[in-house]
């Protein structure tokens, strides 16, 4: 007993050895930088020093309009990106599980807008969106539909839309290959139990792949929630959060007053904001996560 | 699919198309002297693009190499020994991927700032180490969970010592494991070079592909042809190395995060 109890703790002692030197860097680049801004956004911190002020950076930012316009269009941002990413991410998956010719050519092709450098596919987005050369004018100025060049990126809703586009393009690759892979864990004697029973490839779906993959579904929607939360650089290189602030989300208004202004205090307060939003959807998504595990090992 | 390969068949298609053609009025969609003009000319317009080519490069293998050097061990050691706190601190790794760097960005640039290292390589590579150690340390955990431990105890019995294990059975049979992380490391980290970079770095000379190409976009005439020549230039690495290993990296991927 003593024995076992001794090589127990010694094991432990080797674990966190092995661990340690990540864990320590983590707490060093990761947790350390968290809690020194929410230190930061209780003073008036900038280039020429600091000063403690107690709550006055949240009080003037939730007081201001434009603040709560950023958090309401962030979420509304959000809201249309992550569906069209989810449906569309949908729709993919079930034509890539489908029996089709030359699928495995397309699965591969699907994933180009995930693994590309973000801001490199962005530059290439900025030329789509290009209002006298651009393709998309070109072809709208063709077929009649603009009656003269128009630029995307500098009117407030087109913007809007524009930037939404291009969070789907390089979102959707992922959900589609997430979905895709839960599609693929589907038991196939369910679908075979269904095709014998003349259900039909609608039945087959809702009833049978639907229900299946809901807890994917489900975790790849907070995911992606939190991962178009975070989305910085496609907004940044498409319009830096402009034409006035059409464009502007909480990650870009947090960079835009801490490094565009120097105005560290200011940003922190944002960033504590950021922070603590990101901390609920990470908080459900975990619970989640735990939740799905506890079922899969009850199973 | 149109959709989604539409963008790159343009910037293609762009890039070969003369500067004139491209700015003609009304719109046109073709053109008849096609060639690879832009591609020996982007160097002279973006002159230091070599170096940014290889900006980006040395800084995704160093992130990598370090990354790995510390995710190597935890990885062990999350796969192998039981502990306490062993799954709290898996989650608060996860919970870690969620966080954007800009989060990040105020403390880290004033300690960059104040040991004088803003605009060096270092202040590109330690954030981006951080970003990609809990995915890392998660994808290696469940390639070192295949491992069968019985190998090991049975080499333990045999009297070998813990690095003899490491070195004559941990490290072959990982093999792919480690090749498949150290490309998601590579891959991961050549792809995050914006923000850091246009934040910690306002320095040519170590300036990674994406910000040197952004700052020739905010010039009055932005020579089309060859910025896009010059992205699907940036681009061309990740995606050979990718369609190359696509298969694992995928399955990697999915099963990290969805099942666990």
């Amino acid at each position: 007993m003593n024995q076992k109890l001794k090589s127990y703790t010694a094991q432990t002692y080797i674990a966190y050895a092995l661990i340690a030197p990540a864990a320590i860097y983590i707490i060093l680049i990761v947790a350390w930088p968290l809690l020194e801004t929410i230190r930061l956004s209780f003073t008036n911190s900038s280039l020429a020093g600091e000063d403690y002020i107690g709550l006055e950076n949240y009080q003037k930012m939730f007081s201001s309009k434009k603040f709560n316009g950023i958090v309401t269009r962030t979420f509304v941002w959000m809201f249309f990106s992550v569906s069209l990413k989810l449906i569309i991410g949908l729709i993919g998956a079930v034509l890539l599980n489908a029996n089709l010719k030359g699928r495995s050519i397309f699965r591969v092709l699907v994933m180009p807008p995930w693994v590309v450098p973000i801001a490199i596919g962005m530059l290439g987005w900025l030329w789509l969106y290009n209002g006298y050369f651009g393709i998309i004018a070109g072809v709208g100025m063709r077929t009649g539909i603009l009656d003269g060049p128009f630029g995307f990126l500098a009117y407030k809703q087109s913007a809007f839309i524009s930037t939404i586009i291009a969070d789907v393009w390089v979102g959707t690759p992922m959900v589609t290959v997430f979905f895709l892979a839960a599609m693929q864990g589907v038991p196939r004697d369910l679908y075979e139990a269904a095709y014998c029973d003349g259900a039909s490839r609608w039945d087959r779906f809702f009833k049978i792949t639907l229900p299946q993959i809901t807890p994917v579904i489900i975790t790849m929607s907070l995911l992606s929630a939190i991962w178009t939360f975070n989305s910085f650089e496609i907004i940044w290189i498409l319009t830096e959060g402009g034409p006035r602030g059409s464009t502007t989300t909480l990650i870009i208004d947090t960079y835009k007053q801490a490094l565009g202004n120097y105005k560290f205090g200011r940003g922190a307060a944002r960033a504590v904001v950021v922070m603590i939003l990101l901390m609920l959807f990470a908080g459900f998504y975990l619970a989640l996560l735990a939740r799905i595990n506890k079922k899969i090992s009850h199973e | 699919m149109i959709f989604i390969l539409l963008p790159f068949v343009e910037m293609f298609y762009a890039s070969l198309r003369p500067l004139d053609h491209l700015f003609r009025s009304p719109y046109q969609f073709y053109s008849d002297d096609l060639s690879f003009w832009a591609y020996r000319e982007m160097w002279n317009t973006v002159p230091m693009l070599p170096r940014y080519i290889f900006n980006s490069f040395f800084l995704a293998s160093v992130t990598s190499i370090i990354t790995l050097f510390f995710v190597i061990p935890a990885a062990y050691s999350y796969a192998r020994f039981k502990f306490p706190f062993k799954n709290s601190s898996l989650y608060i790794l996860l919970a870690i991927n969620m966080f954007s760097g800009a989060v990040l960005l105020i403390p880290l640039y004033k300690v960059l700032r104040t040991f004088g290292l803003l605009n060096t390589y270092q202040a590109m590579i330690v954030p981006g180490v951080a970003f990609l150690i809990p995915t890392a340390i998660w994808l290696l955990k469940s390639y070192f969970e295949k491992i069968p431990i019985d190998l090991e105890e049975a080499a333990f019995v045999d009297g070998a010592s813990r690095v003899q294990i490491l070195r004559h059975i941990i490290a072959p049979l990982s093999t792919p494991g480690l090749v498949v992380v150290g490309i998601y490391a590579f891959i991961g980290s050549y792809a995050q070079q914006f923000l850091f970079a246009i934040t910690f770095n306002q320095k040519k000379e170590y300036m990674p592909i994406p910000s040197g190409l952004y700052e020739f976009i905010g010039y009055t005439t932005v020579k089309w042809n060859e910025m896009m020549a010059a992205s699907l230039v940036g681009i061309a690495p990740v995606l050979i190395i990718f369609l190359f290993l696509q298969k694992y990296i995928v399955a990697g991927l999915t099963s990290g995060a969805v099942k666990n």
